[in-house]
């Protein structure tokens, strides 16, 4: 990043146009309210709703949505196994919640370790973990999912198991090469120079300097996540068969596409929506935090 | 950057793209082989112990894991990945055969997603803050959010389903490309769009462009010759992830168009639990992700004066 060092414009620099902030607070608005709809539909979805997302009923199968010529009993519509389709997608919802909460957090502690490890002892260790970085960089997530798919078959807890073994990688690309910058810095060499320990200077001194960067990178994968766990399920290798997930959904709908389009539009929507959400706040919290990584994504 | 240090990049490079592969295959050989029997795949329900014990031993699978990884890395470097269970055709012919048709769509892929990252950047980048670069920004965000599969599928809703102007899967004729193209690059091109946009507004307030501008050179050899120069170095340098992402693309987009390439076949492959084309079709997807990697990065260095043979 030499390149932007020094910049010394010699006309005014472009005025930011007035209506920047106007905009970015106008987007906050339906985010938070969006977010505020996925959590309470993923959270309370049994609450909400008097339909079982997995119990099929023949008699009422594939019933248009209530704007699109169906009743209010479905708001939403039912699907080719009478499924009430508003209830499997806040089931959905759940579904990618669970594997953000618990695959994000974990991918980034992971990923944490390695870096820091990589970068504060150097040597072998660095060049060993630093490999594995680069098999995950050349073997694609999806086929791996689809070989741990076909030898333990599809399950939730193998799909957040994937995406957090595909997922670690970035954070240790990061925080290592942060972890080498601040290695050299003089809090660093003051806190050894007193004779710290390792343990400690890591865990008081260069850890604290790295959690702007993994929180950034942690709202920023949210949204890629979710995706990524659309498209396992979409597959047939992610959630069993029946779960309720949005990108099985569209899967099982695809064959109905022609005479039941809902079927395919409203859970893809409910994802566009949520991981469009999900990257505009990850963009604000970056912004907020540390500007100069907006290259990341 | 001199003849001999590329060459030692270049040596570097390929040893640790080597030793990649490697781990790949060695991870394949694990899945498939360690963690399940592949008896399971190839008798079938009714044979007899004896014959099962016959198939055993013509698959050397009574061997120990040891001499059984020892022969499948031998066989591997002669790229000889057995034959296919399901019809007996070698395996390193059939996944290559469907590769050409990956490629097809890959390169279309990659085009489409340059000329129109770039371009878009560049628009975007020019009119900061006015209605052009706002669509352009909004659009690069949704291109983002919407799921490869959903896209592929709500393409074929519209122009296949609904206006009937395209086929909606196989392939055969240019109008089979054009769907599947548009979905395996849609992603990619955003994120060129996003950083060519922001590469070539720091470019613009840089000081090569302020000593263009006092040549007295054209606003069009400003912005072709000096400042999308600079704001390339980061494409550049994406290109190298993107390709594993195309290719992982062309694993969703070949099942909903239903293109016969790589990506179809693997999936496929998997699923009847054909192994060695598995092994065959991992092998070349890591091997060709390997060296893309190394292809950008030799680039990068040619294209960035400031990266010396050196620097790693």
């Amino acid at each position: 990043m030499a390149a932007r060092d020094v910049v010394i414009p010699l006309q005014a620099p472009p005025t930011r146009p007035r209506t920047r902030h106007w905009r970015r607070w106008a987007l906050l608005v339906p985010a938070l309210l969006v977010v505020t709809l996925f959590l309470v539909a993923a959270i309370f979805a049994d609450l909400i709703s008097v339909y079982d997302p997995e119990h099929i009923v023949l008699a009422d199968r594939l019933i248009p949505p209530v704007f699109d010529g169906g009743s209010w009993d479905h708001v939403l519509g039912t699907d080719q196994m009478g499924r009430d389709i508003l209830t499997r997608v806040m089931h959905g919802a759940r579904i990618s919640l669970t594997v953000v909460v618990i695959a994000v957090p974990a991918a980034a502690a992971v990923g944490t370790l390695v870096g820091l490890l990589a970068g504060w002892r150097l040597g072998w260790v660095d060049k060993v973990l630093m490999r594995l970085v680069d098999v995950q960089l050349a073997f694609p997530a999806l086929l791996f999912a689809i070989l741990v798919a076909a030898v333990w078959g599809p399950s939730l807890r193998n799909v957040i198991l994937i995406i957090t073994i595909w997922t670690w990688s970035g954070y240790a690309r990061l925080v290592r090469a942060d972890v080498l910058s601040l290695r050299e810095r003089e809090f660093v060499l003051a806190a050894r120079a007193i004779g710290a320990h390792d343990g400690r200077v890591l865990l008081r001194h260069v850890l604290p300097n790295l959690l702007n960067i993994v929180v950034i990178l942690m709202t920023m994968e949210v949204a890629t996540v979710i995706l990524f766990e659309a498209g396992l399920s979409f597959l047939n290798v992610g959630v069993d068969m029946g779960t309720p997930s949005w990108g099985a959904m569209i899967s099982e709908g695809r064959n109905f596409m022609p005479i039941a389009g809902w079927l395919i539009w409203i859970p893809g929507l409910a994802i566009v929506l949520i991981a469009l959400t999900a990257m505009m706040m990850g963009d604000w919290v970056r912004d907020a935090l540390d500007p100069r990584l907006r290259n990341l994504r | 950057m001199t003849p001999t240090s590329l060459a030692r990049i270049l040596a570097s490079r390929l040893l640790q793209g080597l030793l990649v592969v490697f781990v790949v295959i060695t991870l394949v050989f694990v899945i498939s082989r360690v963690t399940r029997d592949p008896i399971a795949y190839l008798a079938d329900i009714q044979s007899t112990q004896a014959e099962i014990d016959a198939l055993r031993d013509r698959y050397g699978l009574n061997d120990s894991l040891v001499v059984q990884y020892g022969r499948f890395l031998w066989d591997t470097v002669q790229l000889d990945m057995g034959r296919s269970l399901i019809n007996g055709r070698d395996a390193m012919g059939e996944v290559s055969g469907r590769a050409a048709k990956t490629l097809q769509l890959g390169g279309a892929a990659l085009l489409y997603c340059l000329v129109l990252g770039l371009v878009t950047g560049v628009i975007a980048a020019l009119y900061r803050g006015r209605p052009a670069d706002w669509l352009a920004r909004l659009l690069a965000v949704i291109g983002q959010a919407v799921p490869d599969f959903w896209m592929g599928l709500m393409l074929i809703f519209l122009f296949s389903v609904g206006l009937g102007w395209l086929p909606t899967g196989g392939s055969g004729s240019l109008q089979h490309m054009i769907l599947p193209v548009l979905t395996m690059g849609t992603f990619t091109a955003a994120a060129i769009m996003r950083l060519t946009r922001s590469g070539m507004i720091d470019a613009m307030g840089a000081d090569f462009v302020r000593t263009a501008r006092a040549k007295g050179l054209s606003e069009r050899a400003i912005v072709g010759r000096h400042a999308l120069r600079h704001a390339l170095l980061p494409v550049v340098t994406i290109l190298g992830i993107q390709t594993g992402r195309l290719i992982a693309g062309a694993l969703v987009v070949e099942t909903v168009f239903a293109w016969p390439g790589l990506g179809r076949l693997t999936i496929h492959s998997i699923g009847l639990g054909d192994y060695p084309v598995t092994q065959a079709a991992v092998l070349l997807i890591a091997v060709s992700i390997v060296l893309a990697n190394i292809i950008v990065d030799l680039s990068y260095r040619l294209v960035d004066p400031r990266i010396r043979g050196g620097a790693a």
